[in-house]
């Protein structure tokens, strides 16, 4: 590392970044080799000494106290105290420090806004103010882009930027191609925790996906054009709370046609989660209809919409797709466990399960130990593989996927992708959210903006990244294409703080 | 979790090889060689060392069954010194220790060796009494008694242990044993003693009506916990009350208390409601150890064979995942709560239908609810671990008996031990740290305990 220098890290899930940096961070102590600091061997026995030695780091998730000011965040770790032995403390030179430090490398915080209150990327800043206030020369960044919207990731760019100006060192750890070109000065990829190679910015995107995954992937999806068939999926009217018992879903109306893939797109936290969720009869329809080929399944329990062919990958894998302590045998039947072959009256035939999971964990190529091991030793990409054969290995109606690929490795996300599309040229209707624009863009036969509980546009798969990117920003074209963009003339005056003028609405508004 | 028995020793060794084996502290290995030889087996890479030194290696990684050993050994080195702390004649030798050693330690020595010797003596096995039955000096009923005494303080054991146990499986902290298995107690009596039923049914109604009452004292936490979120360990605690002063009340009414007796105690349960004794009427050891069993095997049945146990363990582990699998997660808790009463409620039917008594009185079921708890935990939450676990505690309540009555240690000790073999268990670093245990291979050693908070 040399002062000054964004040094990007690349590598799959599970190739040993994370582990890396978790060591130069001093949390996890090396089993051999040292690490060199202006060329002295440093010995870390935990995170104050790397801080001691200028090293600072803003972790994949954030190292907050939520119900904590700024301020109070900052200084947690390295608390001044005045006033002697009473041991007050110095809550004022924390507001000064954070104040100084903002000025310095142009980091707009607000010194006593609560944490909570904050959206993802201001959270972020504070972290990485928080790193600053430590007077760190090297900086490592795990993942920083993956909780972002793109606003806030050009954000988080132009902040690198200065603080490269400022002579400070980044380690920028990410598997997103795209970021590592626009900022890195140098590139080192990782693989099974081994250096594979050092390539430059200018190398290309393949070139450096190949690099990571050891052979030449495809980054576009591969599939002919959709055959739409009679509609599936029709929703009409959705109104949904989320669980704050505010209205995150507020007048949808969607259809998604046999042999087609929907895309929904949007930046997080405008109401897709929820609209999925009261899809699949896990949150209340406060009003609206929801008809699976015809049957109306608003009010049906979660178990009776997956058995009526649903299948359904969440968003959020460790929480609602996995049982991390079960083996990945019961996890591939965590939904049909009950159901023949698995399952006769009240017993279930360990023998099918084994025998069902050896079979799907080679179709699926799930990398691990054994059918026995648990979900959660796996990589982020097997688990996701798990799920997502688990949800495939039924005849389905309709397939949600929310979120297919989030911290997935590349390979895993071709193989995934190129699933889905299976999936639709086998006639199932496709609903697929995703944060990634490129993913949507890729998969989607068509795409359904959202903004802030609405459907904003329904437009074309070859529609401008900028257009779709400028209605998840809530700013619609003059004359947005399509049903469904009636709503969002006056969405964006009805609602405060989102006039068109303004280029970062979402980030602003999103907490 | 899937087998059982892979940690928690197999099933059918004797409650004598545990307190044995933890007395003679290590010298007793091959004892335990089938209970840890499977199931670990030998490393891939190693160049291949002999079975005896990979056994070795094994026994002295950190898994379960030598941390709990080591917990018990930790557990009786630290009653002895108890016991030397309470004794004034012994501790009176220490204040001239520096002159003559000898005698502090020939004291100390005698006090704790006969006070385990007579634990021992008093749970497990007699050695006088063997010797009188050869002699023909007394019958063979003397040599079991020992065993007898302490199955019959396992059974309720096992069930309230099995009842903590499979809601903590489900991610719910059963603390309400104790109630349902009051609740349980009373129905039973009360079927026991106001049924006029032929022999045989009678028993099985009144068996029965004591599950009925642990069940509908745990479906009240079981149903508020799946509607309101209402936290559990609140409303068990709270109806543990409720059905400690709704016994007391019951007793001395009309129709219930003892038409005879002016205290409070209530008629006696019939004869036809009583489970059968085993080894003839000389002898405690009753039909409930057979139920204990049997309700064992059916609850590892449950958890690792059937598909609500497949949704409650599921919902122990993860309820949002098994929430978006279909699995209602309301209509699990529910049912937990309710078959932990129903296990919870056999336990207090065994305390009145079995042979420690056969009528109401407000300490009828003694602690048997939150000894539960600490089996529970001890036995790692699996049912056959629970089994042993509950032998444990059963021995350790036989032969305090014997200890108080012939060494003059107060019975508390026994709840002493209990407790600090827990504690010990619980805080599995401890132990590793005390012994320089390594780190275990496969089995990471986790503190379970601290789940369902």
């Amino acid at each position: 590392m040399e002062p000054g220098e964004i040094h990007a890290l690349l590598g799959e899930n599970g190739a040993g970044k994370s582990t890396l940096m978790n060591v130069l961070y001093g949390l996890y102590q090396p089993d051999e080799g040292e690490i060199l600091v202006d060329g002295k061997p440093l010995k870390l026995r935990g995170p104050s000494d790397a801080i001691a030695a200028g090293i600072g780091m803003v972790h994949q998730h954030f190292m907050l106290v939520p119900v904590f000011t700024v301020a109070e965040n900052i200084m947690l770790g390295a608390e001044q105290v005045r006033g002697g032995i009473a041991g007050f403390l110095d809550r004022r030179r924390a507001r000064r420090e954070v104040a100084e430090v903002s000025e310095r490398y142009n980091l707009r915080v607000d010194p006593d806004a609560v944490i909570e209150d904050l959206p993802v990327g201001i959270q972020q800043r504070v972290e990485i103010v928080k790193a600053l206030t430590r007077d760190v020369d090297l900086l490592i960044l795990d993942e920083p882009t993956a909780v972002l919207t793109p606003q806030e990731t050009e954000e988080l760019l132009t902040v690198m930027r200065s603080l490269k100006a400022a002579g400070k060192s980044i380690v920028f750890i990410t598997h997103k191609l795209g970021e590592v070109k626009a900022i890195a000065d140098r590139i080192t990829v990782i693989r099974r925790g081994k250096t594979v190679g050092t390539a430059s910015p200018e190398a290309s995107r393949d070139e450096l996906a190949a690099l990571m995954v050891g052979r030449s992937v495809r980054l576009t999806v591969e599939k002919s054009p959709a055959t739409p068939r009679e509609p599936m999926l029709e929703v009409a009217g959705l109104v949904v709370d989320d669980d704050r018992q505010v209205r995150a879903v507020d007048g949808v109306d969607l259809t998604v046609r046999a042999g087609e893939v929907l895309g929904v797109a949007g930046v997080q936290g405008n109401g897709q989660t929820e609209l999925i969720e009261a899809i699949m009869g896990l949150r209340p329809v406060l009003a609206g209809t929801v008809s699976l080929a015809g049957d109306r399944i608003d009010g049906w329990t979660t178990k009776k919409v997956l058995r009526a062919g649903v299948g359904y990958v969440p968003e959020d894998r460790s929480v609602d797709g996995l049982v991390k302590e079960f083996s990945v045998a019961e996890n591939l039947v965590l939904d049909i466990y009950d159901r023949p072959p698995f399952g006769a009256g009240l017993a279930i035939k360990p023998d099918a399960i084994a025998a069902s999971a050896k079979e799907r964990i080679e179709q699926f190529d799930v990398r691990t130990s054994s059918a026995d091991a648990p979900v959660g030793t796996l990589s982020g990409g097997n688990q996701q593989k798990v799920i997502v054969a688990r949800e495939l290995s039924r005849p389905l109606k309709l397939f949600i996927a929310a979120q297919p690929t989030r911290g997935v490795d590349v390979g895993s996300i071709e193989f995934i992708h190129s699933r889905i599309i299976r999936e639709r040229d086998i006639g199932t209707a496709v609903m697929v959210v995703s944060s990634e624009l490129d993913e949507v863009i890729g998969l989607a036969d068509r795409i359904a903006v959202m903004y802030r509980g609405r459907i904003i546009g329904i437009v074309g798969p070859d529609t401008p990244r900028e257009e779709i990117g400028l209605l998840m920003a809530g700013i619609s074209p003059d004359a947005a294409p399509e049903r469904g963009a009636v709503a969002a003339p006056t969405d964006g005056t009805a609602t405060d703080g989102g006039p068109a003028s303004d280029a970062r609405p979402a980030s602003e508004d999103e907490a | 979790m899937s087998d059982p028995n892979a940690q928690s020793g197999s099933p059918d060794k004797e409650p004598a090889s545990e307190a044995q084996a933890a007395q003679t502290a290590l010298g007793n290995t091959e004892q335990a060689e089938p209970t840890t030889g499977p199931g670990r087996s030998a490393p891939e890479s190693k160049p291949t060392p002999t079975l005896g030194r990979l056994f070795l290696d094994n026994l002295w990684a950190a898994n379960t069954f030598t941390v709990t050993l080591l917990s018990l050994v930790l557990a009786i080195v630290v009653g002895a010194v108890l016991m030397i702390i309470s004794d004034p004649e012994v501790l009176s030798t220490f204040s001239y220790i520096t002159a003559r050693p000898s005698d502090a330690f020939s004291a100390s020595w005698t006090l704790v060796s006969e006070a385990y010797a007579n634990l021992f003596k008093g749970s497990i096995f007699d050695p006088e009494a063997f010797s009188g039955w050869v002699n023909g000096d007394n019958g063979w009923q003397a040599v079991l008694a020992p065993i007898s005494e302490t199955l019959t303080y396992t059974a309720p054991l096992v069930f309230t242990g099995l009842a903590v146990a499979l809601a903590f499986r489900g991610g719910l902290f059963n603390i309400g044993a104790q109630g349902q298995a009051t609740i349980g107690v009373i129905l039973a009596a009360l079927a026991g003693f106001l049924l006029p039923l032929p022999p045989g049914l009678h028993l099985l109604v009144a068996v029965l009506a004591g599950a009925l009452g642990g069940a509908v004292w745990g479906f009240i936490p079981g149903i508020l916990k799946a509607r309101t979120g209402a936290h559990e360990v609140i409303n068990t605690i709270m109806l543990n009350y409720i059905a400690t002063y709704f016994l007391t009340w019951l007793i001395v009414q009309n129709g219930v208390q003892d038409p005879t007796r002016t205290d409070a105690i209530s008629k006696a349960v019939d004869t036809s409601a009583q489970l059968p004794r085993l080894l003839g009427d000389n002898l405690r050891v009753h039909a409930g150890i057979l139920l204990a069993v049997l309700a064992t095997w059916a609850v590892a049945w449950l958890l690792n064979r059937s598909t609500l146990g497949f949704e409650l363990r599921a919902v122990g582990a993860n309820p949002d995942a098994a929430r978006t699998a279909g699995i209602s997660v309301t209509r699990t808790y529910t049912l937990i709560m309710v078959f932990s009463g129903i296990l919870a409620g056999l336990g207090g039917s065994n305390m009145v239908l079995g042979s420690t008594a056969s009528a109401l009185t407000p300490l009828v079921v003694a602690q048997i609810g939150f000894d539960g708890i600490l089996v529970a935990l001890l036995g790692r939450v699996k049912p056959w671990g629970v089994l042993l676990a509950a032998l444990l505690f059963g021995a350790l309540q036989a032969g305090g008996n014997r200890m108080q009555s012939y060494s003059g240690i107060s019975l508390e000790l026994v709840t002493v031990l209990q407790a600090l073999i827990v504690i010990f268990i619980a805080a599995p670093a401890l132990v590793k740290a005390i012994f320089q245990l390594r780190a275990a291979r496969a089995a990471r050693l986790q503190t379970s305990l601290a789940k369902g908070w």
